[in-house]
């Protein structure tokens, strides 16, 4: 079983809070989790709905697998429908929170309405309650959960909150949990804040059970353990640089966007890496990196523990950030750092613990910002209208300082907060944007990495790496070693990785561990703890049956086959250097080939056979 | 030779892997809620550290039970609670300066660290080895006993 | 070597047996007054909630435990001390000599001067033959008045409770254990139990016990079938009568456990020994204490130099359900420092009285993990350094704070 079988719903425009069974039928088709979660989504809101209404629902929803020993086992995602993108979001977090949820005895939480005023969940095993938010409203993250562990008088409350940028209607605010983990992209802390719903609190006591074959699984767990600890990425390459082990990988191979994109390489890129936090400072002589942290149940322990140089110009005269935070992964260091060209790590930190306590996606920020770079460069925006902040590429000071007024929503913040395609757009030049439907590139250049193009062009959250990482084949060789300039072969690698994942993220799992695990790792461990037979082939087709659903509401909430692409840059203008010099995206032979996979017309719609296949 | 963990919270990550292998091996559920091990998180100073009883040579619970019920293992020398006999007063919790006695309201009972007889869940599930069951001359257990019990009870 | 041990409480249980392991060769031998195998008082609740049967109660799980261990239990109640003879004279006329003597003779409930007190209907809860009396009356649907919730009181609350009868609750005190707790602890405790269906009367004294129940000052009555006094209770110090053995509130001892006549010692419920917390004399009836004393008491009669810290106050307490504990000086101290959280809608207050860097006080609701860790900061006298601001910010990082000044992290 593994599902605790029930469900929390909590109607917040009349403030009550009721329990319901799972349906364990969706269960058995969707596993749990980002799968489960989007067939309630899809199944109770219009996809035509205004993400920011009332009539949109927020679902915190955990796998069969959070909570349990299973390594990585402590994941949940936010399922809703997107602000940034119109579609359907689902934002995935580790930290602590998820299996706390399934602790209390929850599979999942329903979010539905808007609630009159700030208010706060607060969650006791099956006690559920909706309290006033008003003394944490207005906060940031950090000073909330610490309001909110103090008004409990419990260390052990798990906190998921937004921040102020979420308050200020920033498209891409997160929901922030434990402090510095977060459900981070496509604005799903936009729409928990639209709701007036500041926190949740979770407290749980129960115990996670259920398991339907208890040895087999703690076997299968010690197995999956054991490979992961062996693995050269999982066992030591994460754990010692974290995913920062990247940036001079892929730097090196000419595959970092730079500059809003327009090149290939960042010269500044070693000074910003995971062997840069490594080094001992001169001011102080500790390294940037404190230590490595596990989320829930992890034996990868990828996570950062940094510091800030007190003696650096962002924190000089602010005792408050000089402790220990979330430090740098590699995709907030480069959208931070390369995409704006700014090779500064202690302000890289600075601004990512900005990210984190104030909830604002690192990676959407980053992207943003460098884009009002190449738009202030090409005088579209000025002084005027930054309230005289220089945005010349590079400048870590301005960076710094559109973190602090974005997450605070002041000044030109507020227009940092709309993200690169509205910034772009209400500057009169869309084309600067690097976005697919909306949503901000993460850090691997497509044009040097061919599949990744793909990838970015169809996934269903718009631009993102965790939908279908091809990188891993492509660049690290996982499970096979592709080349990133052919295309062949690359659409069925792109569905692959795609519903492997769409299946991992519904177990609760972490999709870290598949540099390490296939289906074949993953399925036994599934298979032991749920009910019924969960082979690879059934997790695959879940991956698949998930992946076309998600498509299915994107289509409803309007979205059309012609959104399937990237920027013109990335398929018009060439890689500047590199082995993919002279190269772009060649989306256009991949995608046919990957329409035709997916079983959907060649215009990009879903059949009617493959709804049929897949009950949708 | 008599065996002890040892804990070295540098290595930890924080991962509660030993809350649920603990709580699992005594109470059939991943509940890091119930576990006899916790791992304490220093988020400004960036450690975390594991924490469980220490198996004091002198017992405090054990003396300040009234009704029997912490006993000696005498595999292990751990001090054990006797479930059929504890009745929950609480005094051990009270008692133990190491805060390492809790009350489980969910069976009325407390609940500590029993070395799971010798072999103990905590330390196999460990990813990093900040948690093994080793020689107790190796762990440094004996001068925090000693100072434990100087402390508390005088210069005996 | 003779020791001999008057009483079969806690106290003097495990200085036999810490007697016995220091000495193997002594004659160890405990004079009890009660006809049961020592056992417990602690366990009267649980016995009364049926949680645990009388065998449960007892000290020492095994029937055999002191014989086995050549400690010689004898039922028997001391009239009398002659330290010339080294001896002690028995109810029944027997004597009995020892070479070290330990008065371990714990104490009895105080009975208030209110008329009535000696009705049928009025019991005490101390013995075991008390509760005998009182499960065999306090029935399911029976209506039992309680008066007194100091912390015995209070933990008879809740095993009659349980045990399904109609409970009103009388205090003199302005709250529930005012001796244990302040206000607004106290009055998280009055709600809690009224909204488990207890009626809780404080800040009222009782002027009449009458066969249908309890006439309260101001008038007011409360019906009853039968009425529990928790009043308090008094060190049993009859028997030292013509000893010349010193007493005040109970018998006074040194940091070695003598008192001022060679060879006796006393320990436990009986003794004013040293308070850790306030440096002066006290009698601290409680079971961490009496064990305690029992042991170290043991160590210096068996001739060894043992000096005593000092015992902590501390109490924790289980009502219905919501736990409560103190410890030390939880009132504070003139020119401390005091950190506070009071969360009434959830039940929990936490408190923490500091002196210069010091922790030398708590009181908590509500908190049931690593509790010990209050007493082990009190107690060794931690300086906390740093981490008294950030107590003093957020009161319950107390476990980090404990282990940032304690251990190796």
């Amino acid at each position: 079983m593994a599902w605790t079988r029930k469900i929390l719903r909590v109607d917040l425009t009349n403030g009550t809070c009721t329990a319901e069974a799972l349906n364990m039928a969706w269960a058995n088709e969707y596993l749990g989790q980002r799968g489960l979660a989007t067939k309630y989504l899809s199944e109770e809101i219009d996809p035509k709905c205004d993400p920011l209404g009332p009539d949109n629902k927020l679902i915190m929803a955990t796998g069969p697998l959070t909570g349990t020993m299973a390594s990585t086992g402590g994941r949940y995602s936010v399922i809703t429908k997107s602000p940034l993108t119109g579609l359907v979001a689902c934002s995935n977090s580790g930290g602590f929170i998820g299996a706390e949820m399934k602790n209390a005895g929850w599979d999942m939480i329903i979010f539905e309405g808007k609630s009159p005023e700030p208010v706060y969940l607060y969650v006791e095993n099956d006690g559920a309650e909706l309290r006033s938010a008003a003394d944490i409203w207005g906060k940031t993250v950090w000073q909330a959960d610490e309001i909110l562990h103090k008004k409990h008088q419990d260390p052990q409350l798990r906190i998921a909150c937004v921040g102020r940028s979420a308050e200020a209607g920033c498209l891409y605010a997160a929901v922030v949990n434990d402090l510095h983990r977060a459900a981070g992209r496509s604005g799903v802390g936009t729409v928990m804040a639209s709701k007036n719903l500041k926190a949740v609190a979770v407290r749980g006591t129960l115990g996670v059970g259920n398991i339907a074959d208890p040895k087999g699984f703690m076997d299968a767990v010690n197995a999956g353990k054991q490979v992961l600890a062996d693995n050269a990425v999982t066992g030591q390459g994460l754990a010692t640089y974290g995913t920062q082990v990247l940036m001079n990988v892929i730097n090196g191979m000419a595959a970092m966007p730079t500059f809003n994109m327009k090149e290939v390489q960042f010269a500044g890129a070693e000074k910003i890496s995971g062997e840069a936090m490594h080094e001992p400072r001169p001011s102080d002589g500790k390294p940037n990196l404190t230590t490595n942290a596990g989320c829930f149940g992890c034996t990868i322990a990828c996570g950062r523990i940094s510091t800030v140089d007190r003696g650096h110009f962002s924190v000089q005269n602010k005792p408050e950030y000089w402790g220990n935070s979330g430090g740098l992964e590699y995709e907030a260091a480069w959208a931070l750092g390369s995409d704006t060209g700014i090779d500064d790590l202690d302000a890289l930190t600075y601004v990512n613990f900005l990210c984190n306590e104030d909830g604002m996606d690192p990676i959407s920020f980053g992207s943003t910002v460098a884009a009002a770079m190449e738009l202030f460069q090409a005088g579209a925006i000025t002084q005027e209208h930054t309230g005289g902040i220089d945005l010349a590429f590079g400048g870590a000071a301005a960076l710094v300082k559109l973190a602090e007024l974005t997450a605070k929503g002041e000044g030109f913040g507020r227009d940092i907060g709309l993200g690169s395609k509205r910034l772009c757009e209400k500057y009169g030049m869309p084309d600067l944007s690097m976005t697919v439907k909306g949503q901000e590139f993460p850090a691997y250049d497509p044009r040097a990495i061919q599949g990744m193009g793909l990838a970015y062009a169809t996934s269903n959250r718009g631009a993102c790496h965790l939908r279908g990482y091809t990188v891993a084949s492509e660049v690290l060789g996982i499970p096979v070693k592709t080349d990133p300039l052919v295309t062949e072969g690359k659409a069925g690698l792109v569905k692959a990785f795609q519903d492997a994942t769409a299946a991992v993220d519904s177990a609760g799992l972490c999709v870290f561990t598949t540099f390490a695990w296939s289906m074949e790792n993953i399925a036994p461990q599934v298979d032991a703890a749920c009910e019924g037979d969960w082979s690879v082939d059934r997790m695959l087709e879940v991956g698949e049956r998930i992946w076309n659903l998600e498509r299915d509401f994107n289509m409803r909430a309007g979205m059309t086959a012609d959104q399937d692409t990237l920027p013109k840059r990335l398929l018009k203008e060439a890689a500047n250097v590199g082995p993919a010099k002279g190269r772009v995206n060649d989306l256009d032979k991949m995608l046919p080939e990957y329409y035709a996979l997916r079983g959907w017309s060649a215009d990009g719609q879903i059949t009617p056979e493959t709804r049929a296949r897949f009950g949708i | 030779m008599q065996r002890a963990l040892h804990i070295d919270p540098g290595k930890c990550t924080g991962c509660l892997q030993c809350e649920m292998a603990c709580s699992y091996e005594n109470e059939g559920l991943f509940n890091p809620a119930k576990s006899r091990i916790k791992v304490f998180t220093f988020h400004h100073e960036g450690r975390f550290a594991p924490y469980t009883c220490t198996q004091c040579a002198d017992a405090w619970c054990q003396k300040a039970c009234p009704v029997d019920a912490i006993q000696i293992d005498r595999n292990t020398g751990a001090k054990v609670i006797v479930e059929a006999r504890c009745v929950g007063c609480k005094v051990c919790t009270i008692a133990c300066p190491f805060g390492t006695v809790n009350y489980n309201t969910a069976s009325g009972k407390v609940i500590k660290c029993d070395l799971c007889g010798g072999d103990p869940a905590c330390a196999k599930a460990c990813p990093t080895a900040a948690i093994t069951y080793i020689d107790a001359d190796w762990t440094g257990l004996d001068k925090m006993r000693a100072y434990a019990e100087q402390s508390l009870a005088g210069t005996a | 070597m003779q020791y001999l041990i008057i009483g079969a409480g806690p106290a003097g249980v495990n200085a036999a047996e810490a007697l016995r392991r220091l000495d193997p060769d002594a004659s160890v031998r405990i004079v009890g007054d009660e006809p049961e195998p020592p056992y417990s008082r602690m366990a009267i609740p649980y016995l009364l909630m049926e949680r645990v049967d009388e065998h449960g109660t007892h000290l020492r799980e095994q029937a055999d435990h002191f014989a086995d261990r050549g400690i010689i239990v004898t039922q028997g109640r001391v009239a009398s001390i002659d330290p010339a003879a080294h001896q002690v004279t028995l109810h029944d006329g027997s004597r009995l000599g020892y070479d070290r003597l330990l008065i371990a003779t714990g104490s009895s409930p105080a009975s208030p001067p209110i008329p009535g007190i000696d009705g049928p209907n009025v019991s005490s809860c101390w013995t075991l033959a008390d509760a005998r009396a009182i499960a065999a009356r306090a029935v399911s649907g029976s209506k039992v008045a309680l008066i007194g919730a100091g912390f015995i009181g209070s933990i008879i609350l809740e095993a009659l409770a349980m045990r399904g009868v109609q409970l009103s609750v009388i205090e003199q005190g302005e709250r529930m254990v005012p001796r244990m707790m302040g206000p607004q602890a106290g009055g998280l405790l009055q709600r809690w139990c009224e909204s488990h269906g207890v009626a809780v009367h404080t800040g009222v004294s009782v002027e009449a016990i009458e066969a249908k129940g309890v006439r309260l000052a101001g008038g007011r009555f409360v019906e009853a079938d039968l009425v529990i006094t928790a009043t308090g209770v008094r060190p049993n110090l009859g028997l030292l009568e013509g000893s010349g053995v010193k007493v005040e509130q109970g018998v006074l001892i040194d940091r070695h456990f003598r008192t001022n006549v060679a060879d006796i010692y006393a320990a436990g419920d009986v003794a004013q020994g040293l308070d850790f917390c306030t440096g002066s004399y006290a009698v601290h009836a409680i079971q961490p204490t009496a064990t305690d004393h029992g042991y170290l008491a043991a160590v210096n009669m068996s001739g060894r130099v043992a000096e005593y810290e000092g015992s902590v106050n501390m109490n924790v307490l289980d009502t219905l359900g919501l736990l409560s504990c103190s410890f030390g000086r939880w009132e504070g101290v003139d020119g401390g420092e005091h950190a506070e959280l009071y969360s009434p809608d959830d039940y929990r207050y936490l408190s923490l009285q500091f002196e210069g860097d010091r922790l030398i006080g708590a009181n908590a609701v509500g908190l049931f993990q690593h509790v010990g860790v209050l007493r082990g900061l009190i107690q060794r006298r931690t300086a906390l350094g740093e981490w008294k601001d950030r107590l003093m910010r957020d009161p319950t990082r107390l476990m980090e704070a404990y282990m940032a000044t304690t251990q190796v992290i």
